[in-house]
């Protein structure tokens, strides 16, 4: 693999605000170019990793790395990263315009530079002639593109963006996600966006930091992070899940709710407690005679495109279900599953001890996989 | 909060409003009118514009015009020098209402005994100059001189322009601080594009609250300028006092009214409701 040299890094980097530990020894690194997301409940101290990389903050300990170089010492306006404020934050004296030359004027840019930046960059985000416009004359919307704007036309080589559609609603903040996204593609910068909303950051990004408690809880694709949650935060915080305690007997045979399934999961003790996630959209509806589990079907909400559904089995488990067609009320049914759709949670786990343990057995099954396909071949030139 | 001390307020609006109506009337309105009428009027209260006439044509009625503009303009500058890195420090600081309070507690004492307290100071026995004579220099005149009257004059009016200049600070949002510096502006570059204009509400109104009382002192003027310094609080007190010539009085007046009316459209705030 080759190693491109990291445009931020955190090395061990920790912040109290009196007695509140917000950063717990945090270590991360980012790469030129990603679009990268911190997810967490508020209070989990994902803006105060933004607040450090832009100099809003300071770090009690550790290091902070841009492109290599330590900047704990560098002041905010040195630094070559700018952010879009949660709200706006736009100057109130100023118009559009003015507002967008900010960055270029202070550095001293030529007039007709200016003007061709500033209309590039309310170009970009679809505000062309808004220029001569007030502040206050400007929709929430609008005030967020100017504040886009305003932040890009530093060039900026990585651009801060907290929280910033947070104030919208629900069909304005689904059309900034996807241009937000396009305008990362386009410029090829870094993003660093923080949210709480775990399906505004599955959307965007190509790298999640799930926040908890002023650790990273876990770090990884969209993919990596909604179908392996490390832990009962991530499953619970990333969508809709169903969370049982189960012991895993062996490799690949786990036990809940009083039967034996198997699964796709090893490199734990025999015997060891574990919790068995399920996520609702992998559960099938199915008559009771075929189902893995029996359910009561308790409560059941439309949701548009599928219908949620709240099911009960004997030992008073709740069972969320996604269904594409409605059911019964009160009516006893039964749920399938495959064994990939089970995932295992160990208690306490590591970040870096999943990873390996992930490594381990799944390198092991490519190995047999690799083994299987040879004896199928040598089987078959054997045949022939 | 502002919600419900709004509906409360609704609920007493029509009482207050009848009150402080009459309030306005009785010693607002009604004054002014009596000194308009005192000032058209001879000395057997016939009607004459005489009074108005004497004053554009008076050299030395001009000269103190001038002088009390000269004064409260001096002293505006002076408050505004000082009142707003005061301003903007208190802005800084954990507790800042404490500071704020200790500010604004000097206008709680009473205007002539500050200026007692200064005599004590500047006079000729004073604290300064005996610390003067303790380390071998010579006293000075300090008293009844131009700068003491501007120093006394400075002092008094300062909370009065650093209040209202501490509260558009402080409504400043602290972000836009923090966006100016993500953008690349230093602290100074910040003061000026952002804080500044952001920051003019309270400064004018602050020059209200300073110039306009600067226009009409007397009492300083006596006391520490030792009518030196004459201006048209001065004139007034003098020819309302001393020479009994309520009508002139009445006229001098009139025309500071006029003359602070003015000031007020001047720094008046043009912004158009349009503030969020």
């Amino acid at each position: 693999m080759v190693e491109k040299m990291p445009i931020l890094e955190f090395s061990k980097v920790a912040l109290s605000f009196g007695d509140t530990e917000v950063l717990k020894e945090i270590d991360l690194v980012l790469e030129s170019g990603k679009f990268y997301t911190l997810l967490g409940p508020s209070g989990s101290g994902k803006s105060t990793i933004l607040k450090l990389i832009s100099g809003q903050l300071q770090a009690d300990a550790g290091k902070i790395f841009f492109e290599g170089q330590v900047i704990n010492d560098v002041p905010a306006e040195k630094r070559r990263v700018n952010t879009v404020f949660q709200n706006y934050s736009l100057f109130p004296n100023m118009n559009v315009f003015d507002n967008v030359a900010f960055g270029p004027r202070l550095k001293k840019m030529s007039e007709k530079d200016i003007q061709d930046k500033v209309k590039e960059m309310l170009g970009l985000v679809k505000l062309s002639g808004f220029e001569r416009r007030e502040i206050s004359e400007l929709s929430g919307g609008q005030q967020q593109r100017v504040a886009i704007a305003r932040a890009l036309a530093n060039d900026p080589e990585v651009l801060l963006l907290d929280e910033p559609l947070s104030a919208l609603d629900y069909k304005l903040r689904k059309e900034l996600q996807q241009e937000l996204r396009n305008i990362q593609k386009r410029l090829g910068i870094t993003f660093v966006f923080v949210t709480h909303d775990q399906e505004e950051a599955l959307a965007m990004s190509d790298w999640i930091f799930v926040m908890h408690d002023g650790l990273i809880q876990q770090n990884g694709t969209p993919e990596d992070i909604y179908d392996e949650p490390i832990n009962h935060f991530v499953a619970d915080f990333i969508g809709e899940t169903n969370i049982v305690p189960g012991i895993m007997k062996h490799d690949y045979l786990v036990h809940f709710v009083g039967k034996d399934f198997e699964n796709v999961d090893a490199g734990m003790r025999p015997n060891e407690r574990v919790e068995v996630v399920l996520r609702p959209e992998d559960l099938d509806l199915t008559d009771p005679a075929n189902g893995k589990l029996v359910v009561t079907i308790q409560d059941q909400l439309f949701r548009g495109d599928y219908y949620e559904i709240t099911a009960v089995d004997d030992d008073m488990n709740t069972w969320q279900v996604q269904a594409t067609n409605p059911a019964t009320v009160g009516a006893r049914v039964g749920l399938t599953f495959d064994p990939e759709d089970i995932h295992i949670m160990r208690y306490n786990e590591s970040e870096a001890a999943f990873d390996a343990r992930l490594e381990s057995y799944e390198d092991e099954e490519a190995e047999a996989a690799l083994q299987a396909a040879k004896d199928d071949q040598s089987q078959s030139g054997g045949q022939g | 909060m502002a919600l419900s001390f709004k509906k409360q307020k609704q609920g007493f609006t029509s009482a207050y409003m009848g009150i402080y109506g009459l309030w306005l009337l009785a010693f607002v309105v009604l004054p002014l009118l009596l000194l308009l009428v005192e000032s058209l009027q001879d000395q057997n209260h016939h009607f004459t514009l005489a009074n108005y006439q004497a004053f554009f044509t008076s050299g030395s009625y001009l000269a103190m015009t001038f002088n009390s503009i000269w004064y409260a303009f001096l002293i505006t500058v002076i408050t505004l020098v000082f009142a707003y890195p005061t301003a903007y420090f208190l802005t800084t600081l954990k507790n800042k209402q404490f500071w704020l309070l200790l500010v604004i507690l000097p206008t709680w004492i009473n205007l002539l005994l500050k200026t007692y307290a200064f005599i004590g100071l500047l006079g000729q026995g004073g604290l300064v100059n005996s610390t003067l004579t303790a380390v071998g220099l010579h006293p000075m005149q300090l008293l009844f001189t131009d700068w003491s009257f501007l120093l006394v004059a400075a002092y008094v009016e300062l909370p009065f322009m650093i209040l209202p200049i501490f509260n558009a600070l402080s409504d400043i949002d602290p972000l836009l601080t923090a966006a100016s510096r993500d953008l690349g502006a230093n602290s100074w570059q910040t003061l000026k594009k952002v804080i500044w204009p952001l920051s003019m509400p309270g400064v004018k109104a602050g020059i209200q609250a300073v110039f306009i009382p600067s226009l009409s002192l007397f009492m300083i003027t006596r006391l520490i300028g030792g009518n030196r310094v004459i201006t048209l609080g001065t004139a007034i007190e003098e020819h309302f006092l001393v020479t009994q010539n309520w009508a002139f009085g009445s006229t001098i007046g009139v025309i500071l009214i006029v003359a602070m009316v003015i000031t007020m459209l001047l720094t008046q705030d043009k912004q158009k409701g349009g503030r969020s």
